[in-house]
């Protein structure tokens, strides 16, 4: 089995993000970038699945400007054995809607034939949580969302679901989209001879156009703020200030 | 120099990077407390480190090591170099020395050394011969076929840890014209050899858990099948091996100091006096500026001086003025930084004091500044006749 793995390159998550001064979006000019953390796990997973005898490839692909290229050749390190980069953008700043990314993993999906898709739960910079979703829908396959187990068993796969207040276990038929959650596994460090080898692995260059997919934003950013800073807690004297306090508060 | 690091190079940065703030950072404050690494975290982090290939990463393919060049090396140094002394002891890197090993030593001594079976300590230092190798007392002399050695090695780094060690000793002295010069011969000694005790040495002020040893011999016997590269060939080893390992020195420091800088950077921002950041001052804001130039002058000599070794260029100059310059710059960037957090600074919440402490002895050990200087200057003077 073919395993099909998008990753995205995001603003590194521990940076200090910074809106930009004319509200339009956020600052990535010079700014640390790595793979989205969940598709790390992602990725991670898929080659646990191809070390447990369960796939026999990992095909890693990013949609997004050229430079996602550094985080192909992340995924590359990892483990994975082939990777395609669709540019679909010029400017950094430029991101790219999750149906339009749908699109062109559906076609990717068409020329690649995999049994199954394991992606990020959503990205950590517009936390979207949609591509995924669309995926499924486009190519009409099943989908286990917010995976924090996954078991592969033949044309079956039994996906423990992370949900509001509990865990849900579905049986999914492949082939299938799996989104991946936080708890799933914990990603490894690239070895050293995986790091020398990376370079060596295929990395296909694509654009968007080539699947015919129209990148054109459908959303329209009115405005990006920073969050408001928390205001400083006060201390109660007693239950009763407590109770009171919480009250005027409208939280009892 | 090319400038710019490679696709695999910003790799290897990242994932040891990466590696050093996950299993090195956490147990710092541990080590710093108790002067101790514990046997199951060194033992964690070497096995972890073997698992990711990058153990003995220093030494070559055809060994068993993973063939990196100078410049990949000294990128994961200076990675490392955020990291504890005492802890990234264990992402074990065993002496270059040890490729002088021949016939049954290799069995012995390299291989299990590559393979993290084995540790090594390298030991020259004596309590009367610091810079002035020659002045070394410590010596052996022949008995029947074998070596007896006698004398005492202080400063002895990775010798709590150590299984065996790799020690420099008198066999000998030649008269010159320019007066009498030691032989020195190399020997392998195991530890717990009869005539060879290892204690503990001085606490130091600077990286804490990371021991300097003592070392004695008293009538150790040793066979001739001890000696690493030659009889009286010592020095002939120091050169071909020790020469590129001052250029460690400097790659720490400019590791430590960007750790440093985070630190100061951070607080800059955040800390604010009269209603605003503190790095608004001109005052701080300038020592920041500072800062950064130096670390990255110091980044740029030290890479400069890895590219040269790579390009097999006469690099001795080269790694002096890195090995200088980065280790001053380490004590200036420790200092600033101390002083932009102003009496926090000193205090053990943050680790800017154990920095500062551990910044000092990197102008002392592996040759002091003034030994760093006298061979730029000798390097410079001495093609003129002077």
């Amino acid at each position: 089995m073919k395993v099909l793995v998008p990753v995205k390159r995001v603003i590194d998550y521990n940076v200090k993000v910074r809106v930009k001064a004319d509200g339009s979006g956020v600052d990535l000019a010079n700014v640390k970038m790595s793979m989205n953390p969940f598709d790390e796990i992602a990725v991670e997973e898929a080659i646990r699945l191809k070390e447990a005898g369960k796939a026999d490839e990992v095909v890693a692909v990013s949609i997004g400007v050229k430079q996602a290229q550094e985080t192909l050749r992340t995924a590359l390190a990892m483990g994975a054995d082939r990777a395609i980069l669709v540019v679909a953008a010029d400017d950094v700043h430029e991101d790219i809607e999750p149906l339009a990314v749908a699109k062109i993993l559906a076609k990717v999906v068409e020329e690649e034939q995999p049994g199954l898709v394991l992606a990020g739960k959503q990205a950590i910079d517009n936390d979207m949580n949609a591509t995924g979703q669309m995926l499924s829908a486009l190519l009409g396959w099943s989908q286990g969302t917010f995976a924090s187990e996954l078991d592969i068993d033949g044309d079956k796969a039994v996906v423990t679901r992370e949900v509001d207040g509990g865990l849900q276990t579905i049986n999914v038929t492949m082939p299938a989209i799996i989104t991946v959650d936080l708890r799933l596994n914990e990603p490894r460090y690239a070895s050293l001879p995986n790091i020398m080898k990376a370079k060596r692995k295929p990395l296909d260059e694509k654009t968007a156009a080539d699947y015919g997919v129209d990148t054109t934003p459908r959303l329209a950013v009115v405005s990006t703020a920073e969050p408001e800073a928390r205001a400083a807690g006060i201390i109660v004297g007693s239950v009763d200030e407590l109770v009171e306090k919480l009250k005027e508060a409208g939280a009892v | 120099m090319q400038y710019g690091l490679t696709e695999e190079q910003e790799m290897i940065a990242a994932t040891v990077r990466s590696f050093v703030e996950n299993e090195i950072y956490p147990h710092e404050d541990l080590v710093e407390r108790t002067g101790e690494v514990p046997a199951e975290i060194a033992q964690e982090i070497k096995q972890k480190t073997l698992d990711l290939g990058f153990y003995a990463c220093n030494f070559p393919e055809s060994v068993g090591g993973a063939g990196l060049s100078h410049m990949d090396f000294a990128i994961v140094e200076r990675e490392l170099g955020r990291g504890s002394m005492a802890l990234n002891h264990f992402f074990g890197r065993p002496q270059n020395i040890l490729m002088a090993c021949d016939g049954d030593q290799v069995d012995r001594y390299l291989m299990p050394a590559v393979r993290g079976e084995k540790m090594d300590a390298l030991a020259m230092t004596e309590p009367g011969a610091g810079s002035d190798v020659r002045g070394m007392k410590c010596s052996a002399v022949r008995d029947g076929g074998d070596w007896v050695l006698n004398g005492t090695k202080h400063f002895i780094s990775g010798a709590d840890h150590a299984d065996f060690f790799i020690v420099f000793v008198a066999t000998g002295e030649d008269h010159t014209p320019r007066g009498p010069k030691k032989r020195i011969t190399t020997f392998l000694v195991d530890r717990g050899h009869p005539g060879f005790t290892v204690r503990d040495g001085y606490k130091s002020v600077s990286h804490r858990g990371y021991k300097n040893m003592i070392l004695e011999f008293d009538d150790c016997r040793l066979p001739d099948a001890q000696v690493l590269g030659e009889v009286d060939g010592g020095f002939e080893v120091m050169n071909t091996w020790l020469y590129a390992t001052r250029i460690t020195v400097a790659t720490m420091c400019v590791g430590r100091a960007r750790r440093v800088f985070d630190y100061a950077l951070d607080y800059a921002a955040q800390r604010e006096q009269f209603g605003q950041p503190i790095g608004k001052f001109q005052g701080i804001g300038f020592q920041i500026a500072d800062m950064i130039t130096e670390i990255d002058a110091a980044d740029l000599l030290t890479l400069a001086a890895a590219d040269r070794l790579d390009k097999g260029l006469p690099s001795n100059r080269e790694i002096a003025s890195a090995k200088l310059y980065a280790s001053e710059m380490l004590a200036r960037v420790t200092d600033a930084a101390i002083q932009v957090h102003g009496g926090m600074g000193l205090m053990d919440d943050f680790p800017l004091e154990r920095f500062w402490r551990d910044a000092r002895v990197e102008r002392i050990w592996d040759g002091t500044s003034e030994i760093q200087r006298h061979i730029i200057a000798r390097d410079l003077l001495r093609p003129l006749g002077a």
